[in-house]
């Protein structure tokens, strides 16, 4: 049989100032890396703004050249082209170095860490009135990576006001609720809390220990684990019913505003297979079972102080967050973004988004509507679904969305080349969100029997 | 009642239990007929029935039948072992999508609905024996046969027309070609990139430019009209996508038609277009993309009746015994009032892929595609229709348009100069509810009754700016009238709509 593999390997599509804004940014990367080598030797200041400085200048360009000079409009022209987002040399490397820098910040001894601690200390300082620790290294390239990223994101779909809302508020939700806020609050004397993560995604807020620390850290802290609770309890479903889960994972969480941002470039790297469906059912529940047990046994040992299960419980703590918390959140988490796409925590491992998940697939106003016959299957919808949904198999039906993993992230509706797809709400329907289907064309009372 | 209209819930999913539940043999005699419900067909031995062709018509019938009956189904295709959106192809040139992606169904699927799928090259068809010979000997016996051919590229005779870098755009074989002869159109190691000739001024015309595009490869344009595609848009939406594709860079030639394609030096590939005035255009690729017409060529002067496609009534039966035709291939001998005997679009395939699989089991239905619409995307402006909208305003009609500043979007609403009724809608840029349109039109609703409720019909994203306000706004300027809009965006009042 004749060959029909038609994706030409090496169309050069990289124009000479977008490899130099490209080794711009890199340079950046690279002297952090040295500085960080270097331990003390520097200066930190004139190193960040220098380092920080260079990845700022490298995006803004390759930015300029990718998106602003161009029509508005959906821009994947050679997603997968490039080694970058289809799997290639690059696209690999990057994984290894994130899965390494991960695993060194979670894993490795604190003494490795110190050359990028003196760096960010002179931040650390300004905002928290003490030196840095990793977190707030972590902390602070986070939010670095969600404001540059968020900011090429904002341009690359500027076209639409509903990418544009969303993306402003997951870089807002960052930089100010997980990285500000907290840090001020140190300042202030204050415990360290997240006012925009909740147990289950932050299991310990839902943990016995949480509760007996945040009712007397400060004068005013128990009303944080108190708020907290009343998210889980109330927030979520409520705010579920009227939204779907979108209002938290494609507009407020950090690791969707991670994906959203700097893992922009690889949603199409999920898999749609019927089997990752599967296995992403059973390990999201499977985690969610494992966080529910586990803050279960917390409760349980903690009433009868510290009995029969008191060593148990508090290594099954342990073990979750070393597994869950660091291993599967973090190093897979956004190590594999370039191999499996940017959602494979959100899609296989967030109890979050299980919990969360199970409220838009049985009581949520929320669905994405199939506009009639107009589907042309061509799989656009289904290619850039982070979430690994086929998105296609609905739409090609005339049927509505109603999928407990998604996100609400507006892509699919955002490539569909033809308007078929539009993410809504009503309250009318909402057990029957997926039984219309439109594009069926021969009614059966319509039939007649020969005999 | 309109065709997409939500029905009664309750009655819709017993359809669908009629239609999930399968006949059970395991109890009854097979040989006899056995009569089972008054909805049930007449249960013979399983019949052995060939489609010919897996685009979205063959594959759809597959479906259908498979969902209805019992019965052997085999798929047989040249062109390719898997079913792929056909329209997608450009998108697997972009680099946006690969071929996988483009298929709608994994491999298991087949399996799983005992569809089978046999690869060969059908080239003669014995009716009386009821027989298909495949050019590699084979012989494949069918109690029932549906033809779904597909188009191929029309050419017209021009001299040069099948010098190699001279393609269509239909097939997977034609998406190869143009991957093929890339590698030699792009610029690389200092050698500027090299000139791609589109001639034809339609969808596939501007699907082949955009392309070209995405590689930074540079495209001339030819179309023979005096703006794009204004046979079939108005003048203000025709313009829009001129203006469109200049700022794209694309050199669009327009009231240009091709002459001759004369070779490079090597005398087998083609190297300069000639158009009709006489201009020279040296060129390493072009694109034929001047329509596609029924891929027949192997049933022409057989038993069969062809004209230019393969002649169906309503039922889509052929001229012969137990063959049906469907799709881009089948010629509709009365078609329905306003509408081509032969509509190569995508859902008219998929209307009689389902339509032909009830008639197939002896249920008679009428092939019926309903009120038109359609859509396409001219590089980065959408645009739909829905009911009818000629590009000249017919003397009963009358029209009101709005148009962006940006000049990327517009809205236009034709409706009936007598009765009032709005009779189509024509959308760039924007995005409107196919099920609203469509009751608006079938119900025959007056434009001042329509106006009002506009902001219901609109399918942008939330928080995409509404445009029905300026809509409205046009038709009060243009005709000294005082409506104002009282419905936006938003699905509850839609569904209520659709329900009344």
């Amino acid at each position: 049989m004749e060959s029909l593999s038609i994706a030409n390997p090496h169309p050069t599509l990289t124009t000479g100032k977008q490899k130099m804004a490209l080794a711009l940014a890199g340079l950046g990367v690279v002297l952090l890396i040295f500085v960080w080598a270097a331990k003390n030797a520097f200066s930190p200041i004139p190193m960040l703004l220098a380092s920080f400085g260079l990845m700022v200048a490298g995006m803004t360009l390759f930015v300029r050249e990718e998106y602003i000079n161009k029509p508005d409009g959906i821009k994947n022209n050679g997603v997968w082209f490039k080694s970058l987002s289809a799997r290639g040399v690059w696209g690999w490397m990057a994984a290894i170095i994130i899965t390494g820098f991960y695993t060194v910040l979670f894993f490795a001894p604190n003494e490795w860490l110190l050359g990028l601690t003196q760096l960010f200390s002179p931040i650390s300082e300004a905002l928290r009135n003490k030196p840095a620790d990793k977190w707030f290294v972590y902390g602070s390239l986070y939010t670095f990576s969600v404001l540059v990223l968020g900011v090429k994101f904002l341009y690359k779909y500027r076209h639409s006001r509903y990418q544009v809302m969303r993306t402003i508020s997951v870089m807002f939700f960052q930089t100010g609720f997980s990285f500000l806020i907290p840090a001020f609050m140190q300042m202030m004397s204050q415990p360290e809390y997240y006012f925009t993560y909740f147990w289950p995604l932050k299991e310990y807020y839902g943990s016995p220990g949480a509760v007996q620390y945040y009712s007397t850290a400060s004068s005013i802290s128990v009303y944080f684990i108190a708020f907290s609770a009343l998210m889980t309890v109330v927030g979520t479903p409520v705010l579920t019913y009227f939204l779907g889960k979108r209002w938290y994972c494609s507009w407020v969480c950090g690791c969707g505003g991670l994906a959203e941002t700097a893992g922009d470039s690889f949603r199409h790297l999920s898999d749609k297979s019927l089997n990752a469906w599967k296995i992403e059912r059973w390990m999201i529940h499977l985690v969610l079972v494992a966080v529910v047990l586990m803050t279960g046994l917390l409760w349980v040992n903690s009433y009868q102080e510290g009995g029969v299960l008191g060593s148990f419980s508090q290594a099954y703590s342990t073990a979750y967050g070393y597994m869950i918390g660091m291993a599967f959140s973090g190093v897979v988490g956004v190590g594999f973004y370039p191999i499996m796409g940017s959602r494979v925590w959100c899609r296989f491992g967030c109890p979050q988004a299980a919990i969360l998940g199970i409220f838009q697939r049985k009581k949520s106003k929320f669905r994405i509507t199939s506009n009639g016959g107009q589907c042309i299957s061509c799989g656009n919808c289904s290619t850039y679904c982070e979430m690994g949904i086929d998105v296609r198999a609905y739409a090609q039906k005339g049927q509505d969305v109603v999928r407990a993993s998604c996100v609400g992230c507006g892509i699919c509706a955002a490539v569909c080349p033809r308007g078929v797809l539009r993410l809504e709400g009503a309250s009318e329907d909402i057990s029957e969100r997926t039984t219309q289907k439109r594009t069926v064309h021969v009614k059966l009372e319509d039939v007649k029997i020969l005999s | 009642m309109a065709r997409f209209a939500r029905v009664d819930l309750r009655t819709a999913s017993a359809h669908r239990q009629v239609l999930r539940k399968k006949p059970s043999h395991k109890s009854l005699p097979t040989q006899l007929l056995v009569l089972t419900a008054p909805n049930y067909e007449i249960k013979h031995l399983p019949m052995n029935i060939i489609i010919l062709g897996n685009g979205i018509s063959g594959v759809t019938c597959a479906r259908y039948l498979r969902k209805l009956s019992d019965h052997h189904i085999t798929l047989v295709s040249d062109e390719s072992d898997e079913f792929f959106s056909r329209t997608a192809l450009m998108y697997i040139y972009m680099g946006h999508m690969r071929e996988q992606d483009t298929r709608p169904y994994e491999s298991w699927f087949w399996e799983k609905n005992r569809i089978n799928r046999v690869r060969a090259r059908i080239e003669r068809i014995d009716y009386q024996a009821k027989k298909l010979f495949a050019q590699d000997g084979q012989e494949m016996p069918y109690d029932k046969l549906v033809l779904a051919l597909g188009s191929q590229s029309n050419k017209f005779g021009w001299p040069g027309q099948d010098l190699d870098g001279v393609h269509g755009l239909y097939h997977l074989q034609d998406l190869a070609a143009m991957e093929r002869h890339s590698a030699d159109l792009v610029a690389s190691d200092g050698k500027p990139a090299r000139k791609a000739v589109v001639v034809g001024g339609g969808l596939i015309g501007v699907e082949m430019a955009e392309m070209f595009h995405s590689r930074h490869i540079p495209v001339s344009f030819l179309v023979r009209e005096s703006a794009f595609w204004n046979n079939i848009l108005p003048p203000e939406e025709s313009d829009m996508v001129n203006r469109h594709l200049l700022e794209h860079h694309i050199d669009l030639q327009l009231e240009t038609e091709l002459s001759e394609i004369r070779p490079d030096p090597s005398g087998k590939k083609c190297g300069v277009v000639v158009t009709k005035n006489g201009t020279e255009i040296p060129c390493s690729f072009v694109g034929l993309t001047v329509g596609v017409s029924p891929n027949i060529g192997f049933l022409k002067s057989t038993e069969i009746e062809t004209n230019r496609g393969i002649l169906v009534n309503e039922y889509l039966q052929t001229s012969q015994p137990d063959v049906y035709a469907i799709g881009d291939c089948a010629e509709l001998r009365a078609p329905n009032p306003g509408r081509r005997p032969i509509e190569a679009i995508w859902y008219t395939g998929r209307m009689m892929g389902e339509t032909v699989a009830y008639n197939l089991l002896g249920k008679a239905q009428a092939y019926n595609p309903g009120l038109w619409f359609n859509s396409a995307k001219f590089f980065d402006i959408e645009y739909q229709v829905y009911g009818d909208l000629p590009a000249q305003l017919p003397d009963n009609q009358q029209t009101v348009y709005w148009e962006h500043k940006s000049g990327k979007k517009s809205i236009r609403i034709n409706f009936d100069k007598k009765s009032g009724s709005v009779t189509g809608f024509n959308l760039m840029g924007v995005r409107y509810r196919h099920e609203v349109c469509e009751k608006w039109i079938l119900s025959g609703a007056h434009i001042e009754q329509v106006l009002p409720q506009l902001g219901m019909a609109n399918f942008d994203p939330e928080f995409s700016y509404q445009y029905e306000q300026g809509v409205v706004a046009e038709y009060n300027r243009a005709f000294g009238k005082q409506i104002s809009l009282k419905q936006k965006r938003g699905l509850p009042a839609v569904l209520a709509f659709l329900q009344s």
